[in-house]
C-alpha cells in the first residue's frame, strides 16, 4: 500500500478529525508534528502552499489539505467502516451539517478567545449555534451520523474533549447537561468509543497548552 | 414516478446559479421560484430552517441546502449523465479544495468591492485580484480547471463572471487586463447553454446592486 502521511500540530482537533478517520477505517499512517505556530517547514509549504496550514494528507506523494476535503478522500479512498451513508440525501445533511461546523467554528471558538463583556457575548451566540446543532443537528440520534460514528461527528469531536479543557481555563460552561441534555449525553457516548477513547490528547497537556493560547490571544486583542 | 425537482433561489446569487448550471449540464427538468430575500416565503423557512438561505433544492419534497452540496447531491442521484465531479478521488479532492479556496477567498473579497469604499475597497480589489490569479495559475493552459472536461469547479467559478461588471464598474479597474487567460476561459464556459442560459445578464446585476447599495445605505 502506498505511503500515507499525515501533517499534524498537536492538539489541533481539525488535525485529530483526521485521526479519527484514518484509525477508524483501519489505515496505517506515519505523523509528523509540524511546528505551525513559530517555524513552519519547507515540507509543509511545499505541500500546502495555499494556505500552510495542517492538517494536510500525503498519499503516494501527492497532498491534501483542508480537514474536510481530506475527510472525503479518506472516505472515497477507504471505503470500509463509511463515515458517509449510502444515500445521496443522508450525504446531503452529514456534509451540511460538518460545513456548519466549520462556518460556526469562529462563533463556537469565540469563549476561548476573549473575557469579559466580549465573552458573555460569545459564550452567548455559541450556545445559539449549540442549539440549532442540539436540536435539529442532533435530534434524538445516537450519533449524527446515526447509529455510527460519521462525518459530522468527527467535525464536533471537539466538543467531547477540547471543551472541558477551554470550560476548565475559563471558567466558561458552554454545554450544560440540563441544558444540552441530547449533546451532553453525545459527548459520553463519543468520548468513551474505544477507537476515540484511545486517541485523544492528554488533558493536561492541553491545558498548559491552551492556557498559554488564551494568553496569547488576550494579549493580541489588547494590542 | 417522475421526479419532482424545485429550486428556491435569487436570480442575482452567484450559489444559486451553480445549482442552475448543474440541473442544466444533467438536463433535469425542475420549477425555479424566485425568492424574495427581504420577505422569504414559508417553504424557503420550512425547508431551510438553519440558515433561511437559498439556493435550496427540494428534490420529491426533501430540501438539500448549500450550493456545492446540492451540486454534489446533484451529480451523485442523476449518476449516469454528464459526471460534474472527476472519478479520481485525488482529483476530486483537488476539485473540492479549490472550491472551499473560492467560497473563502474570492467571496468575502468580491463583497467590500460593491459595499465598501476608498482604501477598503482598495484591498478588496487586491484582495480579490489576488484570488483570481491564483487561480487563474491554477487553471494553467487547460480549457477546463480538471481538464478537457467542463465539471464541479469551474462551475463553482463561472458564477462569479456574471457580477464582473458590476465589480469593474464600482471598483473601476479591469479584470481582464489583470486575468486574461481567465477571462478566455469564462467566456468559453459561457458558449455552452448551461451556463449562459443559466447565468442573469450582467446588466441586471448591476442595476440590481445599485438598489441593494441604496436599501443598505452604502451609496
Amino acid at each position: 500500500m502506498a505511503q500515507v502521511t499525515l501533517l499534524g500540530a498537536w492538539p489541533s482537533p481539525f488535525v485529530y478529525r483526521v485521526i479519527w478517520a484514518l484509525k477508524l477505517k483501519g489505515v496505517d499512517y506515519e505523523y509528523v508534528e509540524e511546528d505551525i505556530l513559530y517555524n513552519k517547514s519547507e515540507r509543509l509549504l511545499k505541500y500546502n502552499p495555499v494556505h500552510k496550514m495542517v492538517p494536510v494528507l500525503v498519499h503516494a506523494g501527492k497532498p491534501i489539505a483542508e480537514s474536510a476535503v481530506i475527510l472525503e478522500y479518506i472516505e472515497e479512498t477507504w471505503p470500509q467502516n463509511p463515515l458517509l451513508p449510502k444515500d445521496p440525501h443522508g450525504r446531503a445533511l452529514a456534509r451540511f451539517w460538518t460545513k456548519f461546523g466549520e462556518d460556526k467554528n469562529p462563533a463556537l471558538f469565540g469563549f476561548l478567545r476573549t473575557e469579559g463583556e466580549q465573552q458573555v457575548k460569545a459564550t452567548k451566540e455559541g450556545q445559539e449555534q449549540l442549539r440549532i446543532l442540539e436540536e435539529q443537528g442532533l435530534g434524538d440520534k445516537k450519533f449524527f451520523g446515526g447509529d455510527e460514528i460519521g462525518m459530522a461527528d468527527l467535525e464536533f469531536g471537539w466538543l467531547a474533549w477540547w471543551l472541558e479543557v477551554w470550560s476548565e481555563i475559563t471558567g466558561v460552561t458552554l454545554i450544560e447537561a440540563e441544558s444540552f441534555p441530547r449533546l451532553h449525553a453525545w459527548i459520553q457516548r463519543f468520548k468513551e468509543f474505544p477507537t476515540i477513547k484511545e486517541t485523544l490528547p492528554d488533558r493536561s497537556a492541553m491545558l498548559t497548552h491552551y492556557k498559554d493560547r488564551r494568553a496569547t490571544f488576550l494579549a493580541l486583542a489588547k494590542s | 414516478m417522475a421526479d419532482v425537482v424545485i429550486l428556491l433561489d435569487a436570480y442575482a446569487s452567484v450559489f444559486g446559479m451553480r445549482v442552475r448550471v448543474a440541473l442544466a449540464e444533467k438536463g433535469i427538468k425542475y420549477e425555479y421560484r424566485e425568492e424574495d430575500l427581504r420577505n422569504k416565503s414559508q417553504l424557503l423557512l420550512k425547508m431551510n430552517p438553519v440558515h433561511k438561505k437559498i439556493p435550496v433544492l427540494i428534490h420529491n419534497g426533501k430540501p438539500v441546502c448549500e450550493s456545492l452540496i446540492i451540486v454534489h447531491y446533484i451529480d451523485e442521484v442523476w449518476k449516469d449523465k454528464a459526471p460534474l465531479l472527476p472519478s479520481d478521488p485525488y482529483q476530486r479532492a483537488q476539485a473540492r479544495f479549490w472550491a472551499d479556496f473560492i467560497d473563502k477567498k474570492l467571496y468575502d473579497a468580491q463583497k467590500k468591492i460593491w459595499t465598501a469604499k476608498g482604501e477598503e475597497q482598495e484591498t478588496a480589489k487586491k484582495e480579490f485580484i489576488e484570488a483570481l490569479k491564483v487561480l487563474e495559475g491554477e487553471l494553467g493552459g487547460k480549457p477546463y480547471f480538471m481538464g478537457e472536461r467542463f465539471g464541479f469547479l469551474d462551475i463553482a467559478l463561472i458564477t462569479f463572471y456574471s457580477w464582473f461588471h458590476t465589480y469593474e464598474t464600482l471598483g473601476n479597474f479591469s479584470i481582464e487586463a489583470e486575468c486574461p487567460k481567465l477571462i478566455s476561459w469564462a467566456k468559453r464556459c459561457m458558449q455552452k447553454e448551461s451556463v449562459s442560459k443559466s447565468l442573469p445578464d450582467p446588466k441586471k446585476v448591476y442595476e440590481y446592486i445599485l438598489e441593494m447599495k441604496k436599501k443598505l445605505g452604502v451609496e
